[in-house]
Protein backbone atom coordinates (compact mmCIF):
# COMPACT_ATOMS: atom_id res chain seq x y z
CA UNK A 1 0.00 0.00 0.00
CA UNK A 2 1.32 3.40 -0.97
CA UNK A 3 0.03 6.92 -0.52
CA UNK A 4 -0.11 9.28 -3.50
CA UNK A 5 -0.80 12.98 -3.70
CA UNK A 6 -2.08 13.83 -7.15
CA UNK A 7 -2.85 17.15 -8.79
CA UNK A 8 -5.36 17.54 -11.61
CA UNK A 9 -5.23 17.23 -14.56
CA UNK A 10 -3.98 13.70 -13.87
CA UNK A 11 -2.21 11.81 -16.63
CA UNK A 12 -2.98 8.25 -17.69
CA UNK A 13 0.59 7.35 -16.77
CA UNK A 14 0.09 8.44 -13.16
CA UNK A 15 -3.18 6.56 -12.92
CA UNK A 16 -1.59 3.35 -14.16
CA UNK A 17 0.80 3.45 -11.18
CA UNK A 18 -2.05 3.08 -8.69
CA UNK A 19 -3.11 -0.28 -7.33
CA UNK A 20 -6.09 -1.30 -5.21
CA UNK A 21 -5.59 -0.52 -1.50
CA UNK A 22 -3.38 2.49 -2.30
CA UNK A 23 -4.44 5.78 -0.75
CA UNK A 24 -4.86 8.94 -2.83
CA UNK A 25 -5.29 12.62 -1.98
CA UNK A 26 -6.38 14.94 -4.77
CA UNK A 27 -5.54 18.59 -5.19
CA UNK A 28 -7.15 20.54 -8.01
CA UNK A 29 -10.51 20.31 -9.73
CA UNK A 30 -13.21 17.92 -8.60
CA UNK A 31 -16.62 17.95 -10.27
CA UNK A 32 -19.76 16.54 -8.63
CA UNK A 33 -22.06 14.51 -10.85
CA UNK A 34 -24.96 12.20 -10.06
CA UNK A 35 -27.41 10.34 -12.27
CA UNK A 36 -28.92 13.35 -14.03
CA UNK A 37 -25.61 15.03 -14.78
CA UNK A 38 -24.15 11.78 -16.15
CA UNK A 39 -27.18 11.36 -18.36
CA UNK A 40 -27.03 14.88 -19.71
CA UNK A 41 -23.28 14.75 -20.30
CA UNK A 42 -23.66 11.63 -22.42
CA UNK A 43 -26.54 13.22 -24.32
CA UNK A 44 -24.40 16.28 -25.02
CA UNK A 45 -21.66 14.06 -26.34
CA UNK A 46 -24.04 12.22 -28.62
CA UNK A 47 -25.36 15.47 -30.02
CA UNK A 48 -21.86 16.82 -30.53
CA UNK A 49 -22.37 19.63 -27.96
CA UNK A 50 -19.53 20.77 -25.74
CA UNK A 51 -19.68 20.25 -22.00
CA UNK A 52 -19.39 23.32 -19.75
CA UNK A 53 -15.84 22.23 -18.95
CA UNK A 54 -13.23 19.79 -20.18
CA UNK A 55 -13.25 16.80 -17.84
CA UNK A 56 -10.03 15.23 -19.11
CA UNK A 57 -7.74 14.29 -16.22
CA UNK A 58 -10.18 15.51 -13.58
CA UNK A 59 -11.98 13.73 -10.75
CA UNK A 60 -15.74 13.20 -10.76
CA UNK A 61 -17.39 12.95 -7.36
CA UNK A 62 -20.67 11.06 -6.82
CA UNK A 63 -22.08 13.58 -4.39
CA UNK A 64 -25.13 15.74 -3.91
CA UNK A 65 -23.71 18.50 -1.75
CA UNK A 66 -25.47 20.91 0.56
CA UNK A 67 -24.38 24.35 -0.62
CA UNK A 68 -25.32 27.75 0.72
CA UNK A 69 -24.86 31.19 -0.74
CA UNK A 70 -22.95 33.72 1.35
CA UNK A 71 -23.15 37.08 -0.41
CA UNK A 72 -22.42 36.15 -4.02
CA UNK A 73 -20.25 33.16 -3.11
CA UNK A 74 -21.27 29.53 -2.84
CA UNK A 75 -20.02 27.69 0.24
CA UNK A 76 -20.05 23.91 0.69
CA UNK A 77 -21.75 22.90 3.93
CA UNK A 78 -21.62 19.13 3.55
CA UNK A 79 -20.33 16.97 0.75
CA UNK A 80 -20.40 13.27 1.60
CA UNK A 81 -20.33 10.64 -1.13
CA UNK A 82 -23.47 8.99 -2.44
CA UNK A 83 -23.85 5.34 -3.49
CA UNK A 84 -22.02 4.84 -6.76
CA UNK A 85 -23.77 1.78 -8.18
CA UNK A 86 -26.53 4.00 -9.54
CA UNK A 87 -24.03 5.49 -11.98
CA UNK A 88 -22.82 2.10 -13.23
CA UNK A 89 -25.04 2.32 -16.31
CA UNK A 90 -23.36 5.56 -17.45
CA UNK A 91 -19.81 5.40 -16.21
CA UNK A 92 -18.14 3.28 -18.91
CA UNK A 93 -19.22 5.64 -21.70
CA UNK A 94 -18.50 8.60 -19.48
CA UNK A 95 -14.89 7.53 -18.90
CA UNK A 96 -14.44 6.64 -22.54
CA UNK A 97 -15.79 9.92 -23.87
CA UNK A 98 -14.46 12.42 -21.35
CA UNK A 99 -11.20 10.80 -20.13
CA UNK A 100 -12.06 11.40 -16.50
CA UNK A 101 -9.30 9.77 -14.48
CA UNK A 102 -10.79 9.41 -11.00
CA UNK A 103 -14.30 8.52 -9.92
CA UNK A 104 -15.02 9.19 -6.24
CA UNK A 105 -17.94 7.66 -4.37
CA UNK A 106 -18.99 5.04 -1.87
CA UNK A 107 -19.90 1.39 -2.14
CA UNK A 108 -17.93 0.59 -5.31
CA UNK A 109 -18.97 -0.09 -8.89
CA UNK A 110 -19.50 -3.12 -11.11
CA UNK A 111 -17.89 -5.03 -13.95
CA UNK A 112 -18.77 -2.57 -16.74
CA UNK A 113 -17.04 0.29 -14.98
CA UNK A 114 -14.07 -1.87 -13.96
CA UNK A 115 -13.53 -2.85 -17.60
CA UNK A 116 -13.71 0.73 -18.82
CA UNK A 117 -11.24 1.81 -16.13
CA UNK A 118 -8.82 -0.85 -17.28
CA UNK A 119 -9.22 0.04 -20.93
CA UNK A 120 -9.08 3.82 -20.74
CA UNK A 121 -7.00 4.36 -17.60
CA UNK A 122 -9.10 5.47 -14.64
CA UNK A 123 -9.57 4.48 -10.99
CA UNK A 124 -12.36 4.43 -8.43
CA UNK A 125 -11.53 6.07 -5.10
CA UNK A 126 -13.72 5.14 -2.15
CA UNK A 127 -14.38 8.04 0.19
CA UNK A 128 -15.64 7.27 3.69
CA UNK A 129 -19.44 7.20 3.71
CA UNK A 130 -20.94 9.96 5.80
CA UNK A 131 -17.63 11.76 6.43
CA UNK A 132 -19.11 15.04 5.25
CA UNK A 133 -17.10 17.37 7.48
CA UNK A 134 -13.81 15.88 6.30
CA UNK A 135 -14.89 16.30 2.68
CA UNK A 136 -16.10 19.86 3.15
CA UNK A 137 -12.83 20.83 4.85
CA UNK A 138 -10.77 19.78 1.82
CA UNK A 139 -12.93 21.82 -0.55
CA UNK A 140 -11.42 25.28 -0.61
CA UNK A 141 -13.61 26.97 -3.11
CA UNK A 142 -16.63 26.54 -5.36
CA UNK A 143 -15.31 27.63 -8.74
CA UNK A 144 -18.60 27.43 -10.61
CA UNK A 145 -21.89 25.63 -10.81
CA UNK A 146 -23.30 24.39 -14.11
CA UNK A 147 -26.60 22.77 -14.98
CA UNK A 148 -28.19 24.24 -11.87
CA UNK A 149 -31.58 23.59 -13.48
CA UNK A 150 -31.08 19.93 -12.44
CA UNK A 151 -31.41 21.02 -8.79
CA UNK A 152 -28.82 21.55 -6.09
CA UNK A 153 -27.86 17.89 -5.54
CA UNK A 154 -27.78 16.98 -9.24
CA UNK A 155 -25.98 20.03 -10.62
CA UNK A 156 -22.33 20.02 -11.70
CA UNK A 157 -20.46 21.67 -8.86
CA UNK A 158 -16.96 22.55 -9.95
CA UNK A 159 -14.83 22.48 -6.83
CA UNK A 160 -11.30 23.42 -5.99
CA UNK A 161 -9.89 20.88 -3.57
CA UNK A 162 -6.77 20.61 -1.50
CA UNK A 163 -5.65 17.15 -0.52
CA UNK A 164 -9.13 15.72 -0.80
CA UNK A 165 -9.10 12.29 0.79
CA UNK A 166 -8.21 9.76 1.94
CA UNK A 167 -9.50 7.86 -1.05
CA UNK A 168 -8.90 4.13 -1.00
CA UNK A 169 -8.26 2.89 -4.53
CA UNK A 170 -11.01 0.28 -4.78
CA UNK A 171 -10.91 -0.23 -8.56
CA UNK A 172 -7.60 0.25 -10.33
CA UNK A 173 -6.76 0.46 -14.03
CA UNK A 174 -5.53 -3.13 -14.11
CA UNK A 175 -8.87 -4.86 -13.70
CA UNK A 176 -8.76 -5.23 -9.90
CA UNK A 177 -11.90 -4.50 -7.91
CA UNK A 178 -11.49 -4.49 -4.13
CA UNK A 179 -15.22 -4.53 -3.37
CA UNK A 180 -15.67 -7.60 -5.61
CA UNK A 181 -12.70 -9.29 -3.93
CA UNK A 182 -14.14 -8.64 -0.50
CA UNK A 183 -17.55 -9.90 -1.58
CA UNK A 184 -16.02 -13.16 -2.76
CA UNK A 185 -13.92 -13.51 0.37
CA UNK A 186 -17.01 -12.88 2.47
CA UNK A 187 -18.88 -15.65 0.68
CA UNK A 188 -15.86 -17.88 1.25
CA UNK A 189 -15.86 -17.12 4.98
CA UNK A 190 -19.54 -17.90 5.30
CA UNK A 191 -19.23 -21.68 5.55
CA UNK A 192 -16.69 -21.48 8.35
CA UNK A 193 -18.98 -19.08 10.25
CA UNK A 194 -22.00 -21.34 9.77
CA UNK A 195 -19.99 -24.30 10.95
CA UNK A 196 -18.80 -22.52 14.07
CA UNK A 197 -22.37 -21.57 14.94
CA UNK A 198 -23.61 -25.08 14.20
CA UNK A 199 -25.79 -23.98 11.29
CA UNK A 200 -26.42 -26.13 8.24
CA UNK A 201 -26.03 -23.91 5.17
CA UNK B 1 -40.10 28.53 32.75
CA UNK B 2 -42.97 26.22 31.84
CA UNK B 3 -42.28 22.51 31.61
CA UNK B 4 -43.14 22.66 27.93
CA UNK B 5 -40.53 25.31 27.22
CA UNK B 6 -37.91 23.52 29.32
CA UNK B 7 -38.46 20.28 27.42
CA UNK B 8 -38.29 22.15 24.12
CA UNK B 9 -34.95 23.75 25.02
CA UNK B 10 -33.50 20.48 26.29
CA UNK B 11 -34.60 18.67 23.13
CA UNK B 12 -32.95 21.32 20.89
CA UNK B 13 -29.74 20.87 22.87
CA UNK B 14 -30.01 17.09 22.59
CA UNK B 15 -30.48 17.27 18.83
CA UNK B 16 -27.44 19.51 18.47
CA UNK B 17 -25.32 17.30 20.72
CA UNK B 18 -26.46 14.12 18.99
CA UNK B 19 -25.61 15.14 15.43
CA UNK B 20 -22.31 16.87 16.25
CA UNK B 21 -20.82 14.51 18.82
CA UNK B 22 -21.02 10.75 19.23
CA UNK B 23 -21.78 9.32 22.68
CA UNK B 24 -18.70 8.27 24.63
CA UNK B 25 -19.12 4.53 24.21
CA UNK B 26 -19.33 4.77 20.40
CA UNK B 27 -16.30 7.06 20.21
CA UNK B 28 -14.35 4.65 22.38
CA UNK B 29 -15.38 1.68 20.26
CA UNK B 30 -14.29 3.46 17.06
CA UNK B 31 -10.90 4.36 18.55
CA UNK B 32 -10.44 0.83 19.73
CA UNK B 33 -11.39 -0.52 16.29
CA UNK B 34 -8.80 1.75 14.68
CA UNK B 35 -6.12 0.40 17.02
CA UNK B 36 -7.01 -3.21 16.40
CA UNK B 37 -7.94 -3.21 12.73
CA UNK B 38 -5.41 -5.15 10.68
CA UNK B 39 -6.66 -4.44 7.16
CA UNK B 40 -4.97 -1.38 5.68
CA UNK B 41 -8.02 -0.21 3.78
CA UNK B 42 -10.10 -0.72 6.93
CA UNK B 43 -7.65 1.28 9.00
CA UNK B 44 -7.66 4.13 6.47
CA UNK B 45 -11.46 4.30 6.67
CA UNK B 46 -11.51 4.22 10.48
CA UNK B 47 -8.91 6.97 10.63
CA UNK B 48 -11.03 9.09 8.30
CA UNK B 49 -14.06 8.49 10.52
CA UNK B 50 -12.09 9.51 13.63
CA UNK B 51 -10.79 12.66 11.92
CA UNK B 52 -14.28 13.44 10.74
CA UNK B 53 -15.92 13.14 14.16
CA UNK B 54 -13.17 15.17 15.78
CA UNK B 55 -13.62 17.92 13.22
CA UNK B 56 -17.41 17.81 13.62
CA UNK B 57 -17.07 18.14 17.36
CA UNK B 58 -14.64 21.02 17.09
CA UNK B 59 -16.58 23.00 14.49
CA UNK B 60 -19.95 21.92 15.88
CA UNK B 61 -21.20 20.82 12.49
CA UNK B 62 -23.17 17.63 11.82
CA UNK B 63 -20.79 14.68 11.47
CA UNK B 64 -22.74 13.34 8.49
CA UNK B 65 -24.74 15.14 5.81
CA UNK B 66 -27.66 12.84 6.59
CA UNK B 67 -28.91 14.04 9.97
CA UNK B 68 -31.52 11.33 9.93
CA UNK B 69 -35.14 10.86 10.82
CA UNK B 70 -35.81 12.24 14.28
CA UNK B 71 -36.99 9.71 16.85
CA UNK B 72 -37.55 10.40 20.54
CA UNK B 73 -37.72 7.98 23.44
CA UNK B 74 -39.42 9.36 26.55
CA UNK B 75 -39.36 7.78 29.99
CA UNK B 76 -42.00 9.72 31.82
CA UNK B 77 -42.23 9.57 35.60
CA UNK B 78 -45.80 8.73 36.58
CA UNK B 79 -45.88 11.62 39.05
CA UNK B 80 -45.08 14.28 36.46
CA UNK B 81 -48.01 16.44 35.40
CA UNK B 82 -48.55 18.05 31.98
CA UNK B 83 -47.28 15.02 30.05
CA UNK B 84 -49.68 16.01 27.28
CA UNK B 85 -47.51 19.06 26.58
CA UNK B 86 -44.41 17.05 25.72
CA UNK B 87 -45.39 16.09 22.19
CA UNK B 88 -45.82 19.69 21.18
CA UNK B 89 -42.52 20.62 22.80
CA UNK B 90 -40.68 17.92 20.82
CA UNK B 91 -42.25 18.99 17.52
CA UNK B 92 -41.25 22.58 18.14
CA UNK B 93 -37.76 21.53 19.18
CA UNK B 94 -37.33 19.57 15.95
CA UNK B 95 -38.39 22.55 13.85
CA UNK B 96 -36.07 24.85 15.73
CA UNK B 97 -33.11 22.48 15.54
CA UNK B 98 -33.62 22.15 11.77
CA UNK B 99 -32.75 25.82 11.33
CA UNK B 100 -30.55 26.37 14.39
CA UNK B 101 -28.15 23.40 14.12
CA UNK B 102 -28.90 23.09 11.10
CA UNK B 103 -30.31 19.65 10.28
CA UNK B 104 -30.95 18.48 6.74
CA UNK B 105 -34.70 18.51 6.06
CA UNK B 106 -35.39 14.80 5.86
CA UNK B 107 -39.16 14.51 6.16
CA UNK B 108 -40.83 13.78 2.84
CA UNK B 109 -44.60 13.51 2.50
CA UNK B 110 -44.91 10.14 0.76
CA UNK B 111 -48.20 11.00 -0.97
CA UNK B 112 -47.21 14.35 -2.40
CA UNK B 113 -43.52 13.38 -2.62
CA UNK B 114 -42.69 16.76 -1.16
CA UNK B 115 -40.20 17.60 1.55
CA UNK B 116 -41.97 19.28 4.46
CA UNK B 117 -38.78 21.30 4.97
CA UNK B 118 -38.66 21.21 8.78
CA UNK B 119 -38.19 17.52 9.68
CA UNK B 120 -41.73 17.25 10.98
CA UNK B 121 -44.90 15.80 9.49
CA UNK B 122 -47.42 13.08 10.14
CA UNK B 123 -46.01 10.83 12.94
CA UNK B 124 -42.51 12.37 12.65
CA UNK B 125 -40.69 13.06 14.91
CA UNK B 126 -41.82 9.72 16.25
CA UNK B 127 -42.20 9.53 20.01
CA UNK B 128 -41.81 6.29 21.97
CA UNK B 129 -43.40 6.47 25.42
CA UNK B 130 -42.64 4.54 28.55
CA UNK B 131 -44.19 5.30 31.94
CA UNK B 132 -41.83 4.75 34.85
CA UNK B 133 -42.13 5.34 38.60
CA UNK B 134 -41.00 8.69 39.99
CA UNK B 135 -41.03 12.32 38.96
CA UNK B 136 -38.27 12.56 36.34
CA UNK B 137 -38.65 12.90 32.58
CA UNK B 138 -35.87 11.26 30.60
CA UNK B 139 -35.56 12.28 26.96
CA UNK B 140 -33.45 10.43 24.43
CA UNK B 141 -33.15 11.44 20.80
CA UNK B 142 -31.94 9.14 18.05
CA UNK B 143 -31.46 10.83 14.67
CA UNK B 144 -31.52 7.74 12.47
CA UNK B 145 -29.62 7.71 9.16
CA UNK B 146 -31.29 6.50 5.97
CA UNK B 147 -28.47 4.32 4.66
CA UNK B 148 -28.44 2.10 7.71
CA UNK B 149 -32.24 2.18 8.03
CA UNK B 150 -32.62 0.84 4.48
CA UNK B 151 -31.03 -2.49 5.40
CA UNK B 152 -33.00 -3.08 8.62
CA UNK B 153 -34.87 -6.30 8.21
CA UNK B 154 -37.31 -8.62 9.93
CA UNK B 155 -38.42 -12.12 9.20
CA UNK B 156 -40.85 -14.66 10.58
CA UNK B 157 -38.52 -17.60 11.19
CA UNK B 158 -39.49 -21.25 11.52
CA UNK B 159 -39.91 -21.89 15.27
CA UNK B 160 -38.34 -25.35 14.95
CA UNK B 161 -35.02 -23.80 13.96
CA UNK B 162 -34.87 -21.82 17.18
CA UNK B 163 -31.79 -19.76 17.99
CA UNK B 164 -29.81 -21.40 15.19
CA UNK B 165 -32.26 -19.98 12.70
CA UNK B 166 -31.87 -16.59 14.34
CA UNK B 167 -28.09 -16.71 14.08
CA UNK B 168 -28.26 -17.58 10.40
CA UNK B 169 -30.71 -14.75 9.80
CA UNK B 170 -28.39 -12.23 11.46
CA UNK B 171 -25.29 -13.37 9.54
CA UNK B 172 -27.16 -13.45 6.23
CA UNK B 173 -28.60 -9.97 6.83
CA UNK B 174 -25.15 -8.53 7.46
CA UNK B 175 -23.66 -10.20 4.38
CA UNK B 176 -26.52 -8.94 2.25
CA UNK B 177 -26.13 -5.38 3.48
CA UNK B 178 -22.41 -5.28 2.60
CA UNK B 179 -21.06 -1.74 2.45
CA UNK B 180 -24.48 -0.07 2.24
CA UNK B 181 -25.05 0.82 5.92
CA UNK B 182 -21.61 2.53 6.27
CA UNK B 183 -19.92 -0.08 8.47
CA UNK B 184 -18.66 -0.48 11.15
CA UNK B 185 -22.25 -0.84 12.33
CA UNK B 186 -24.04 -1.45 15.59
CA UNK B 187 -26.66 -4.17 15.42
CA UNK B 188 -29.83 -4.34 17.44
CA UNK B 189 -31.20 -7.87 17.28
CA UNK B 190 -34.48 -9.02 18.80
CA UNK B 191 -36.78 -12.00 18.59
CA UNK B 192 -40.15 -13.16 19.82
CA UNK B 193 -43.26 -11.11 20.63
CA UNK B 194 -44.61 -10.36 17.19
CA UNK B 195 -43.56 -8.66 13.98
CA UNK B 196 -43.79 -5.11 15.35
CA UNK B 197 -42.54 -6.07 18.81
CA UNK B 198 -39.38 -7.73 17.47
CA UNK B 199 -38.42 -4.68 15.42
CA UNK B 200 -39.26 -2.31 18.22
CA UNK B 201 -37.08 -4.23 20.67
CA UNK B 202 -34.29 -4.40 18.08
CA UNK B 203 -34.38 -0.63 17.63
CA UNK B 204 -34.54 -0.10 21.40
CA UNK B 205 -31.47 -2.29 21.78
CA UNK B 206 -29.54 0.30 19.73
CA UNK B 207 -30.00 2.70 22.64
CA UNK B 208 -28.08 0.51 25.03
CA UNK B 209 -24.42 1.44 25.60
CA UNK B 210 -21.84 -0.75 23.88
CA UNK B 211 -20.22 -1.35 27.27
CA UNK B 212 -23.34 -2.80 28.76
CA UNK B 213 -24.04 -6.45 27.95
CA UNK B 214 -27.57 -7.81 28.43
CA UNK B 215 -28.27 -8.58 32.09
CA UNK B 216 -29.29 -12.14 31.29
CA UNK B 217 -25.96 -14.02 30.92
CA UNK B 218 -27.39 -16.31 28.23
CA UNK B 219 -28.32 -13.30 26.08
CA UNK B 220 -24.99 -11.62 26.84
CA UNK B 221 -23.30 -14.79 25.59
CA UNK B 222 -25.41 -14.69 22.40
CA UNK B 223 -24.39 -11.06 21.87
CA UNK B 224 -20.74 -12.02 22.08
CA UNK B 225 -21.15 -14.98 19.80
CA UNK B 226 -22.95 -12.93 17.16
CA UNK B 227 -20.37 -10.14 17.39
CA UNK B 228 -17.52 -12.59 16.80
CA UNK B 229 -19.34 -14.32 13.97
CA UNK B 230 -20.30 -11.11 12.16
CA UNK B 231 -16.76 -9.78 12.44
CA UNK B 232 -15.46 -12.92 10.77
CA UNK B 233 -17.30 -12.07 7.55
CA UNK B 234 -14.43 -9.79 6.53
CA UNK B 235 -16.72 -7.04 5.20
CA UNK B 236 -14.86 -4.50 7.32
CA UNK B 237 -15.07 -0.71 7.57
CA UNK B 238 -17.00 0.69 4.58
CA UNK B 239 -17.02 -2.79 3.04
CA UNK B 240 -13.37 -2.46 2.05
CA UNK B 241 -12.31 -5.45 4.10
CA UNK B 242 -11.25 -5.96 7.70
CA UNK B 243 -12.09 -7.19 11.17
CA UNK B 244 -14.53 -4.49 12.16
CA UNK B 245 -17.82 -4.97 10.35
CA UNK B 246 -19.67 -4.16 13.57
CA UNK B 247 -18.72 -2.44 16.81
CA UNK B 248 -21.28 -4.24 18.89
CA UNK B 249 -24.39 -6.42 18.88
CA UNK B 250 -27.16 -5.72 21.39
CA UNK B 251 -29.81 -8.39 21.74
CA UNK B 252 -33.22 -8.45 23.38
CA UNK B 253 -36.25 -10.72 23.21
CA UNK B 254 -39.86 -11.27 24.17
CA UNK B 255 -41.60 -14.56 24.78
CA UNK B 256 -43.21 -15.83 21.58
CA UNK B 257 -46.38 -17.41 20.28
CA UNK B 258 -45.98 -21.21 19.93
CA UNK B 259 -46.37 -20.95 16.16
CA UNK B 260 -44.14 -17.88 15.57
CA UNK B 261 -40.52 -16.89 15.78
CA UNK B 262 -40.33 -13.27 14.68
CA UNK B 263 -36.79 -11.90 14.39
CA UNK B 264 -35.52 -8.43 13.58
CA UNK B 265 -32.15 -6.86 12.86
CA UNK B 266 -31.84 -3.09 13.21
CA UNK B 267 -28.67 -1.49 11.80
CA UNK B 268 -27.02 1.68 12.99
CA UNK B 269 -24.10 3.17 11.06
CA UNK B 270 -20.79 4.38 12.53
CA UNK B 271 -22.63 7.69 12.97
CA UNK B 272 -24.62 6.04 15.76
CA UNK B 273 -26.14 9.19 17.13
CA UNK B 274 -28.07 9.40 20.37
CA UNK B 275 -28.25 11.80 23.28
CA UNK B 276 -30.08 11.61 26.61
CA UNK B 277 -31.01 14.08 29.35
CA UNK B 278 -33.17 14.04 32.46
CA UNK B 279 -35.45 16.84 33.53
CA UNK B 280 -36.07 16.89 37.28
CA UNK B 281 -39.10 18.34 39.06
CA UNK B 282 -37.11 21.31 40.40
CA UNK B 283 -36.16 22.21 36.82
CA UNK B 284 -32.66 20.77 37.10
CA UNK B 285 -31.36 19.21 33.92
CA UNK B 286 -28.82 16.43 33.73
CA UNK B 287 -27.19 15.42 30.44
CA UNK B 288 -26.27 11.75 30.58
CA UNK B 289 -24.49 10.96 27.30
CA UNK B 290 -22.76 14.27 26.58
CA UNK B 291 -21.36 17.28 28.29
CA UNK B 292 -23.39 20.34 27.38
CA UNK B 293 -21.15 22.71 25.50
S1 LIG C 1 -25.56 5.36 6.65
FE1 LIG C 1 -25.09 6.71 8.41
S2 LIG C 1 -22.99 7.42 8.10
FE2 LIG C 1 -23.70 6.57 6.15
S3 LIG C 1 -24.45 8.37 5.02
FE3 LIG C 1 -26.21 7.45 6.09
S4 LIG C 1 -26.38 8.49 8.05
FE4 LIG C 1 -24.35 8.95 7.20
Amino acid sequence: MATYKLTTPISEEDIRKLRVNDVVYITGTIVTARDQAHKRALQFHEEGKRLPLNLEGLAVFHCGPIVKKEGDKWVIVAAGPTTSTRMDIFEDDFIKNFKTRIIIGKGGMGKRTTKAMQRYGAIYGAFTGGAAVLAAKAIKNVKAVEWFDLGMPEALWILEAEEFGPLTVAIDSHGNNLFEDIKQKTQGNLNAIYKKLGIEP
Amino acid sequence: MSLEKTIENVAVNLLRLAVTELPRDVKEALRNAYQEETSEAGKTQLKAILNNIELAEKTRTPMCQDTGTIIFYIKAGAEVGQLDKIENALFNATKRATTEVPLRPNAVDPIQQKNTGDNTGRNIPYINWEIVPGDIIEITVMPKGGGSENVCTMNMLVPGQGIKGLKKFVIDSVIKSGSKPCPPNILGVAFGGGADIAMKLAKNALLRSLNQPHKDPKIAQLEKELLDAVNQTGIGPMGLGGKFTVLGVNVDYAVRHPASFPAAVAFNCWAARRATAQVRPDGQIKYLTHELR
